[in-house]
């Protein structure tokens, strides 16, 4: 089947079979009336090549953009995605799907806002519909005292060239009437930051889309193939073993949030990364109740409702390290206790699914973006929780690194020298939000 | 919910306890020169082993740290121990 | 009129007639009900729309599998949205409304959308509205879709704690083979628990009548009762919804709407599932039409409602029993016609109501069609536990291989259905003797053909996937069994996919050429069935989200009419008298300035440090050097994390050569515990060297302020206040209790702190109140102290300290360049960064006269190359009562070396302009410590 596929659209390609690739509503009218018979696929499933320009390891958000930047911003097309299961299956497929750049630090703004503004452009960069909603983010503020450190934010944010308002609790009611408003309550609502421009995206879009688009460059995407190991010649990377054998390239990217360490051991560098259990959970469809994503801080809960109406809930990291994609009890009841502390109309509305990915925890919750310590070996990890919002741009630079050598000005701070600097980006060192 | 056994007070629900870093990290003389590259890799870098590892928690209840042996990705607890012998 | 209530069959309360409303129409049922078999009996078929394509919807299955009859239901003034009808017991009084439709679902409006169904293929919303811009459409999707509807009023008033269960042997699911389990296990002496989710046990027992005489509810009864009286316990209306980790599994107990459901937990030694089996529907043209329902649904709304779900029903099943529910079914008076469902296509006639089915060229008439391409075992809890799967070619779907050997799976849910069969595996189970060999069953495959996908063939029923979606997913090499399920949204329905998965990888299978096995399957998540977010809450509500620390003092503080705030975590007084916030505060300054302040300084972490290395211990937790503190004396200092960083700062007193009192920030003094701990157990001697906190054993009165010493002197703690020079510590009593006083101030006025054990807690106070009144002095709250403390340039760290602040940030760099011993965070000082010239360091900012104070939070900021920099912040800002002006503290970069330098200032869009000052602003000598 596979390699009829590689075989069809290699004929596509050559213009021989007619076969629709330009997604707009006018390509779905004419397909609906042809019954959807001549849509391509939307990538091929090559078999992997012996050598290529630049080897990707991890088919998630982050490695499919970095290929697609490879291929589009540098002319690198000889280039592999090579993943060990479905492409998208890791924390891109499990995450809450909020996009934002409401950030403190000027480093930390100059990356994740490149992340929004290549986001605001992607459905139409790539022709493929990511769903980027711009419904907004509001960081909800829960005393007079936390109004003061988040006009510390908003002042920051608006500094660093980045949309911000401060709302006092009569905006907030107004974008977001569901929450709770009870003066008595444990955590009152006196306002919140809001950035406008965040909100949120489909996640398995975003790996679809860019996984659609690097393969129309000629990117070589091959999922169910996992690495063993790296080829290391005179303490230099020359390639990867992977269960379909050995592929060689000067220069190996690792975008493999949650097993980062793991691949680590195996290319023999060291990095300051924990992996944790992060959960997340959807109720069943509902009409509209929520038009923003609201994030409580002393809760450590926050939600938005997806387009299909599910409230799409989320927290913070399970307290156990873990490299199972499940997640404990006691987080659970944390997190949906919080939910309906901001939202008690909430209360009756079913949870449908809960499930969980592994997250790279670095000492900072800042990512790490750099060379390995080993020669030939690229690295684009460590982003927390967060890493969903920054596929574009951890793409972009992650490319220009391989693509150079040297960094992009914008993941220069990110290096992980860092670590021996001490030059680290805490982010909730100066914003109090949590990543 | 996950139960792990307190070397001093025996099995207790998950909540109690506190993952307090890996085992087998020494702190360095500080009264001696320490390089960048040494401290960093005392205090921020770190194995992070899938399968058995090997880590130091912490029973909040009772305050005691001690060593737990577990597999990371089936949650198994495979022993705990108290850091000082004549303590268990 | 199609279904319709018969004879006397069932497990209802026919004498208790309850009365509800559907789509605006009055309906009469049973108690013992469920809203589904009301409806059905009163001859209701169209239950809502679908989610996608608004086409008219009926029940499928008869319990939880069933994937389309989801209702609003209002009750008792709260809305239940999304609810089964099919689980949801009937209640007197209750207002039904079905869903995605309107006016109702009989006439929905917005069917029409089924006619535009060629151009919404899955995943069409990727291909389009990507010009001009997503956020046109989004709006009108977002209303399109959804299924039931919230209501924004708050309806969280029902309380539900987390429970915890005990059992050696949790068996759940009550069926035949639950039942037989839960005897054998009984009667074997373990502690057993039996769980089913219907509101009566029995489970299949009563669609498979058995030749018994009295009948099945006869036999479930002497089950039950042979199970309670070997001392088991049995909960109804009960569902297993997860298995986790350490062998942990969490019922839910439905309790009926008005109330929230309750959570147990539980750790049983030994869990049993017998859960059962669903069928899972025959893919034929318009096979989702209203009134094609699952066999078991046609065999068990009869066996449980007394509901005959049809007159003239054609079957279409591989299932070898078919023809025992077709007896059943012509028993009750229904005409049957039992038909091959292999020869497709198959097509179901009508549209609101069935007409027909055309098999093999040929049209039969019926009214219902019952369907069944085999039955799906239940695994998700096996697989919960990790549990793995085999495909078995006989039974034609997955059943359970190797796993945990405290967990089995037996009868419907091990795809074992023969009774005598099921009861050996549940004895078997229940005695932990050897598996029994599968029992043999074998059915003729009955899945998709993906060679004929003319018409329109449902594989998901909520989500409007069909075969044609699945082709689709196939064309574009979606071919990953996740991928499957993402792009087309198959399984992603409230069911999860009991009903509809099996069919989605078979089709997919065919499409690839491959076996059912090699395309695998999806995760099985918890939970097993939806349940309402309130469960998971439990008692974790209002104030016990997080439950404040209380004063001894709060009493007192009442009485003075004192408004009372949250300070890190404690509820404190934050000022005295009305509710003039602004006036108090500056009141209370004068009387601190001009008189005393009497504070409760309770909230202040107090930790004792004993033992023959509590010195050592001491010198290596603080920045300072604390190896020369002489005993009786106080010094300030600050604790780091490794990181160098400012944890706490805090007072230091030395009581002897063995005993040390550390006061640090109340909201701090677990994180600071925590920290000693760590550093004690890690880096001494923990038989040397102990630490105690008690913070919560003793109370602490400050009066500070120029008539301090008088008002001490009052109360008599100690015999003589002579020489009791600033950072000095004495014991003495108070009246009969031990006290001891520190000459410690953050107001910067001579000032001394007063222990007592809580017990002579509001005894000191008092004295010290009215020790005061003659003196001008009075009570000072939080909010005061903060003003007071401010004037003086006194940081509050995390308040006036970032998460990378540095003692020598905050002016305090001596220990960094002199300390000889090692302490925590010390190499971290020498870093690139801790070296760096433009760190952010502590200062004061002042403003013009008559210039109001600058906002908290604003930013100190310079332009560079066209480009605002952030180079620091506000971090505190007062009107000062005592200096009659605005003062402020803030946090800048290069800041301790631009002292007398105008700086602008940035908040929400405005500057204006500042000068950078030391951080004291008032009694820069420190004339009045010791006055």
């Amino acid at each position: 089947m596979t390699s009829t596929l590689a075989q069809k659209s290699a004929k596509a390609t050559q213009g021989e079979i007619d076969m629709t690739r330009h997604y707009s509503a006018f390509s779905v009218f004419r397909e609906g009336l042809k019954g959807h018979k001549g849509w391509a696929p939307l990538w091929r499933s090559p078999a992997p090549q012996d050598a290529y320009d630049v080897i990707v390891i991890g088919g998630g958000g982050h490695g499919l953009a970095t290929a697609y930047y490879l291929a589009k911003n540098h002319g690198i097309r000889k280039v592999a995605v090579i993943e060990k299961g479905w492409l998208g299956g890791g924390n891109t497929g499990r995450n809450t799907t909020v996009i934002r750049s409401n950030y403190f630090y000027p480093e930390s703004t100059r990356l994740y806002d490149l992340s929004v503004r290549l986001y605001e452009k992607l459905s139409r960069d790539i022709n493929y519909n990511v769903m980027f909603s711009q419904r907004g983010m509001m960081v909800l503020t829960h005393s007079e005292a936390e109004m003061e450190i988040a006009s510390r934010t908003v002042n920051a944010m608006q500094i660093n060239g980045v949309d911000a308002e401060l709302l006092d609790v009569k905006d907030v009611q107004k974008k977001a009437p569901i929450l709770n408003y009870r003066s008595d309550a444990r955590y009152p609502i006196h306002g919140a930051i809001f950035q406008g421009r965040g909100g949120t995206g489909r996640h398995d879009a975003v790996a679809w889309g860019y996984a659609r688009a690097a393969d129309q460059q000629g990117v070589d995407i091959i999922q169910n193939c996992e690495v063993t190991g790296f080829l290391i010649e005179g303490g230099v990377c020359k390639g990867v073993e992977t269960t379909l054998g050995k592929i060689r390239s000067d220069r190996v990217g690792v975008a493999v949030a949650g097993h980062s360490s793991v691949l680590a051991e195996m290319g023999g560098y060291n990095l300051p990364i924990n992996s944790y259990a992060l959960q997340a959970f959807v109720t069943e469809a509902v009409k509209p109740v929520m038009d923003t994503v609201a994030f409580s801080p002393m809760t450590g809960s926050y939600f938005s409702q997806s387009d299909k109406g599910g409230l799409v809930i989320g927290g913070g990291l399970d307290r156990i390290p873990s490299y199972a994609q499940r997640g404990n009890t006691p987080t659970q009841e944390t997190v949906l206790s919080g939910i309906i502390e901001m939202a008690p109309a909430l209360a009756k509305v079913k949870l449908l699914r809960h499930w969980a990915g592994n997250v790279d925890v670095s000492p900072d919750s800042s990512p790490l973006i750099g060379p390995s310590g080993t020669q030939g070996i690229y690295i684009n990890c460590g982003w927390g929780t967060g890493g969903f919002k920054a596929i574009p741009a951890g793409g972009y630079v992650f490319a220009h690194l391989l693509a150079t050598g040297n960094h992009h000005d914008i993941s220069r701070p990110f290096d992980p020298d860092r670590f021996r600097t001490g030059r680290l980006l805490d982010e909730a060192a100066g914003s109090g939000i949590a990543h | 919910m996950q139960r792990f056994s307190c070397p001093f007070c025996g099995l207790r629900d998950e909540r109690e306890f506190h993952f307090a870093g890996e085992a087998g990290k020494t702190r360095p003389d500080t009264t001696q020169d320490v390089s960048d590259k040494e401290w960093a890799n005392y205090l921020f870098f770190c194995k992070n082993t899938k399968g058995p590892t090997r880590e130091i928690w912490v029973h909040t209840t009772c305050q005691e740290y001690f060593i737990m042996e577990r597999d990371s990705v089936t949650m198994e607890v495979l022993g705990t121990t108290a850091m000082r012998k004549d303590t268990a | 009129m199609t279904g319709h209530r018969i004879g006397t069959r069932g497990l209802l309360d026919r004498s208790k007639t309850l009365s509800f409303r559907f789509d605006g129409k009055t309906y009469q049922g049973f108690q013992g009900d469920t809203v589904a078999s009301a409806l059905l009996a009163s001859g209701v078929r169209i239950f809502g729309r679908s989610f996608k394509y608004h086409r008219p919807r009926g029940v499928w299955g008869a319990w939880f599998d069933d994937p389309n009859a989801i209702v609003d239901i209002k009750h008792g003034g709260v809305h239940y949205p999304n609810c089964q009808a099919t689980m949801t017991q009937l209640v007197d009084g209750m207002e039904v409304r079905s869903v995605n439709a309107w006016p109702t679902a009989q006439k929905d409006l917005k069917g029409i959308l089924d006619l535009a169904q060629r151009f919404m293929p899955a995943g069409f919303y990727y291909k389009m509205f990507m010009w001009p811009d997503w956020h046109l459409f989004e709006p009108m999707i977002r209303k399109m879709a959804g299924i039931g509807t919230l209501s924004a009023d708050v309806q969280d008033d029902f309380e539900a704690a987390i429970l915890h269960e005990h059992c050696e042997t949790l068996v759940i699911g009550g069926g035949p083979a639950g039942l037989t389990a839960a005897r054998a296990a009984a009667k074997a002496g373990k502690s057993v628990l039996l769980i089913d989710d219907h509101p009566d046990f029995g489970g299949s027992s009563y669609r498979y009548p058995n030749d018994a005489a009295e009948g099945p509810s006869y036999w479930v009864a002497e089950q039950l009762s042979a199970i309670e009286d070997a001392g088991g316990r049995v909960l109804s209306s009960t569902t297993a919804i997860g298995v986790y980790d350490h062998q942990a599994v969490s019922i839910v107990t439905d309790r009926g709407l008005g109330t929230a459901p309750v959570v147990r937990k539980l750790r049983p030694d030994n869990v049993i599932v017998a859960t059962g089996a669903v069928d899972r529907p025959v893919t034929f043209s318009n096979n989702d039409r209203p009134g094609v329902m699952s066999l078991d649904a046609g065999a068990e709304f009869l066996a449980r409602f007394g509901v005959l779900v049809g007159q003239q029903i054609a079957i279409l099943s591989n299932r070898p029993d078919a023809h025992d529910v077709a007896a059943q079914l012509e028993n009750a008076g229904a005409k049957v016609d039992l038909l091959d469902p292999k020869s497709d296509p198959a097509k179901a006639i009508g549209y609101r109501n069935l007409k027909g089915v055309r098999v093999a060229g040929h049209t039969y008439p019926c009214d219902t069609i019952l369907a069944s391409a085999g039955l799906t075992p239940l695994v998700h809890l096996w697989r919960h536990a990790g549990g793995k799967l085999d495909w078995d070619e006989g039974r034609q779907t997955f059943v359970p291989s190797t796993g945990p050997d405290w967990m089995r799976v037996i009868g419907g849910a091990n795809g074992t259905y023969e009774r005598s069969a099921v009861e050996e595996e549940a004895r078997s189970a229940a005695l932990n003797t050897s598996r029994p060999e599968r029992h043999v069953y074998s059915i003729s495959p009955l899945l998709p053909n993906t060679k004929n996908t003319e018409g329109r063939q449902w594989i998901d029923f909520q989500h409007d996937v069909t075969l044609k979606d699945v082709a689709l997913a196939h064309r574009e090499n979606m071919v990953s069994v996740e991928h499957l399920k993402r792009y087309t949204t198959l399984g992603m329905a409230g069911d999860q996919g009991k009903t509809s998965n099996i069919a989605g990888l078979a089709a997919m299978a065919d499409l690839k050429g491959q076996r059912i096995p090699e395309v695998g399957t999806t995760t099985f998540r918890p939970p097993f069935v939806p349940v309402p977010l309130e469960a998971y809450r439990g008692a974790s509500r209002d104030t016990q989200v997080a439950p404040l620390k209380r004063l001894t003092l709060e009493p007192e503080h009442r009485a003075l009419g004192a408004a009372l705030g949250e300070y890190g975590g404690w509820l404190r007084p934050a000022w005295y008298g009305g509710d003039d916030e602004q006036s108090a505060v500056a009141s209370e300054c004068k009387i601190a300035r001009d008189a005393a302040a009497i504070m409760d300084g309770s909230a202040l972490g107090t930790i004792e440090v004993i033992g023959p290395d509590a010195r050592a211990f001491v010198n290596f937790v603080y920045y300072n050097t604390m190896s020369n503190l002489k005993p009786g004396r106080i010094r300030y200092g600050f604790m780091l994390t490794e990181s160098g960083l400012v944890f706490d700062d805090g007072v230091i007193a030395c009581v002897d050569e063995t005993r040390f009192i550390i006061s640090c920030s109340s909201s701090h003094a677990d994180a600071v515990m925590a920290h000693l701990e760590n550093w004690r157990q890690d880096s001494f001697d923990p038989d040397r060297v102990h630490i105690h906190d008690t913070t919560q054993n003793w109370s602490t009165v400050t009066i500070a302020g120029p008539k301090a010493r008088a008002i001490v002197d009052a109360l008599g703690v100690l015999d003589t206040l002579d020489d009791f020079a600033h950072m000095t510590l004495r014991f003495g009593a108070f009246e009969d209790v031990p006290a001891r006083v520190a000459r410690v101030s953050f107001t910067g006025d001579s000032s001394f702190e007063v222990s007592v054990p809580n017990s002579a807690a509001v005894r000191l106070w008092q004295r010290a109140i009215a020790a005061g009144k003659p003196h001008g002095a009075g009570p000072v709250g939080a909010e005061a102290l903060v003003v007071l403390r401010a004037e003086k340039g006194y940081i509050i760290v995390g308040k006036d300290t970032e998460g990378e602040t540095m003692p020598h940030d905050l002016g305090f760099g001596a220990p960094r360049l002199r300390k000889s011993a090692a302490f925590v965070g010390d190499r971290s000082l020498h870093t690139e960064n801790a070296n760096r010239e433009d760190r952010k360091q502590f200062v004061g900012l002042s403003v013009e006269d008559g210039e109001p104070k600058l906002p908290i939070g604003a930013h100190i900021v310079t332009v560079q190359n066209g480009e605002r920099r952030s180079l620091g912040y506000v971090t505190s800002s007062h009107d000062s009562p005592t200096l009659e002006r605005p003062i402020a503290l803030a946090l800048v970069s290069g800041g301790l070396g631009a002292m007398g330098q105008p700086v602008e200032i940035y908040h929400m869009g405005k500057t204006r302009r500042a000068t950078i000052t030391p951080s004291c602003a008032f009694d820069t000598e420190g004339a009045r410590i010791d006055a």
